[in-house]
């Protein structure tokens, strides 16, 4: 319960250091419709293979937004060490991860939202008849995208190449949930239901590992 | 913050500490102890390991060899446990710069878990003279003002052991003198006090036990008005 209260104050600070400072939502949506608009004129796609490619693109858009966001989660906390400033108040190391990943969580939930939003209109595709599903699929493998986001960002917070190292550490790990996801996902827009429930459980398994080894390892992220 | 029983009882100690950063010792068979009512002045030249020793008592770094002790315990086998009872301020402010003087302090109200953290918050800006400026963003503050900021975010929580790395930097003198009638006041209270400064002067009017460092050995540890010649010597010469 303590832990929780102490996540849930280190969220919404998050949020209102975003609030204020509009800075990583701001450029994780922009560089995903980026994305979205630049595919839209490279692929000039018919309905078939918007289908094909629209899964693919939707997590690549998804994968890149996230790395923005944890660079920028771990960037604000390195400004003026506040992240040892939260080390040296007497909580759960866990409670660091918890909020951390939950400001994640809603950055990138909003960033998908908005993308799915722009995907929709550029490329003439309609979620709806799916949207429940698709969106169960999204939340699962977001949650452990942005667990494995939250441990590496503060690694690569204490390295030189931060920038750089994020992605190297992320993608590697990561692409489990970004393969299961788009498999997930092409299943669900072609509505082939019959494939939804396994492919839902692949993608909610992979990500709960990764969100539990995570939060486990996170204490020993932060130890000097 | 821990009961006042435990508080009686509480120490910070270091047993043979040393700290290498890659090859190179930042503290040398460091050996030290803090307790109740102490008032420390950690002395030495720039590399000296005064900021190293300063961060292995708060439990920031980790030794390489030796043990750092709270209460006679491990620090690193309970960390809450020293932490509650700790107040640092070291080079960096901990400030958030998009949150207000008096939400950074809320934050660490929530963090330490405090009762009543309105009263403390209001108790701590007022030392500091900050209640004017409490409301506005961190990031528009001059690192003076900053500065005043982060030492009422370290004694916020009541801390025992307060330990400070240079914490006149950026102070104009009104404030100055306020830290120092604090750093006098705390000791006679029981809570022990631990800075490092490089006015030498200052210090020695405001500590009673110097700790001189030397290329991250402790050349002398005890009461300022017995310290031989030499460990002055070594101070003063830096």
């Amino acid at each position: 319960m303590q832990t929780l209260r102490i996540a849930w104050t280190i969220f919404v600070k998050d949020l209102r250091v975003e609030w204020r400072s509009r800075e990583t939502l701001a450029s994780m949506c922009v560089f995903s419709l980026l994305i979205v608009f630049l595919f839209n004129f490279a692929f000039e796609s018919a309905r078939e293979e918007t289908l094909r490619l629209l899964p693919g693109l939707l997590w690549i858009a998804f994968a890149f937004a996230g790395i923005l966001g944890f660079n920028r989660s771990f960037a604000g906390e390195r400004e003026n060490a506040c992240l040892e400033g939260m080390i040296l108040a007497p909580i759960d190391p866990s409670a660091i991860f918890l909020g951390k990943m939950f400001a994640n969580l809603l950055f990138l939930a909003v960033t998908e939202a908005v993308v799915v939003f722009a995907a929709a209109l550029w490329y003439n595709f309609s979620f709806l008849p799916s949207l429940g599903r698709f969106a169960l699929i999204v939340l699962f493998g977001t949650v452990g995208y942005v667990a494995l986001g939250t441990i590496f960002g503060a690694i690569a917070a204490n390295t030189r190449m931060r920038e750089v190292m994020l992605p190297i550490l992320q993608f590697p790990i990561s692409f489990w949930i970004l393969i299961l996801g788009t498999d997930a996902t092409s299943d669900v827009l072609r509505g082939n239901t019959a494939a939804f429930a396994a492919g839902a459980a692949r993608v909610a398994g992979v990500s709960l590992i990764f969100a539990v080894v995570s939060y486990l390892l996170f204490e020993y992220v932060l130890e000097e | 913050m821990p009961p006042e029983t435990s508080r009686a009882e509480a120490t910070l100690e270091l047993r043979g500490v040393s700290k290498y950063f890659g090859d190179l010792p930042a503290l040398r068979n460091v050996s030290l102890r803090i307790g109740r009512g102490d008032s420390v002045f950690v002395y030495g030249p720039n590399g000296a390991g005064k900021t190293t020793l300063l961060r292995t008592l708060a439990t920031l770094a980790r030794p390489s060899e030796g043990t750092a002790l709270f209460s006679g315990r491990d620090v690193h086998e309970n960390p809450p446990a020293a932490r509650a009872a700790i107040g640092f301020v070291s080079h960096a402010t901990f400030l958030y710069g998009e949150l207000t003087a008096r939400e950074n302090l809320k934050f660490t109200g929530r963090l330490f878990g405090l009762r009543e953290p309105e009263k403390r918050i209001d108790t701590a800006l007022e030392l500091f003279a900050l209640r004017d400026r409490a409301d506005e963003p961190v990031r528009g503050l001059s690192r003076g003002l900053q500065q005043r900021v982060t030492l009422a975010r370290a004694i916020l929580h009541d801390p025992a052991f307060l330990l400070l790395d240079e914490p006149f930097t950026g102070l104009d003198a009104a404030s100055r003198e306020n830290l120092q009638s604090l750093l006098r006041r705390l000791p006679e209270q029981g809570k022990a006090v631990v800075f490092s400064t490089h006015d030498f002067d200052q210090g020695v009017t405001l500590a009673r036990r110097l700790v001189a460092m030397e290329a991250g050995r402790v050349r002398y540890d005890g009461p300022l008005n017995l310290a031989p010649l030499d460990a002055l010597h070594i101070a003063r010469a830096h």
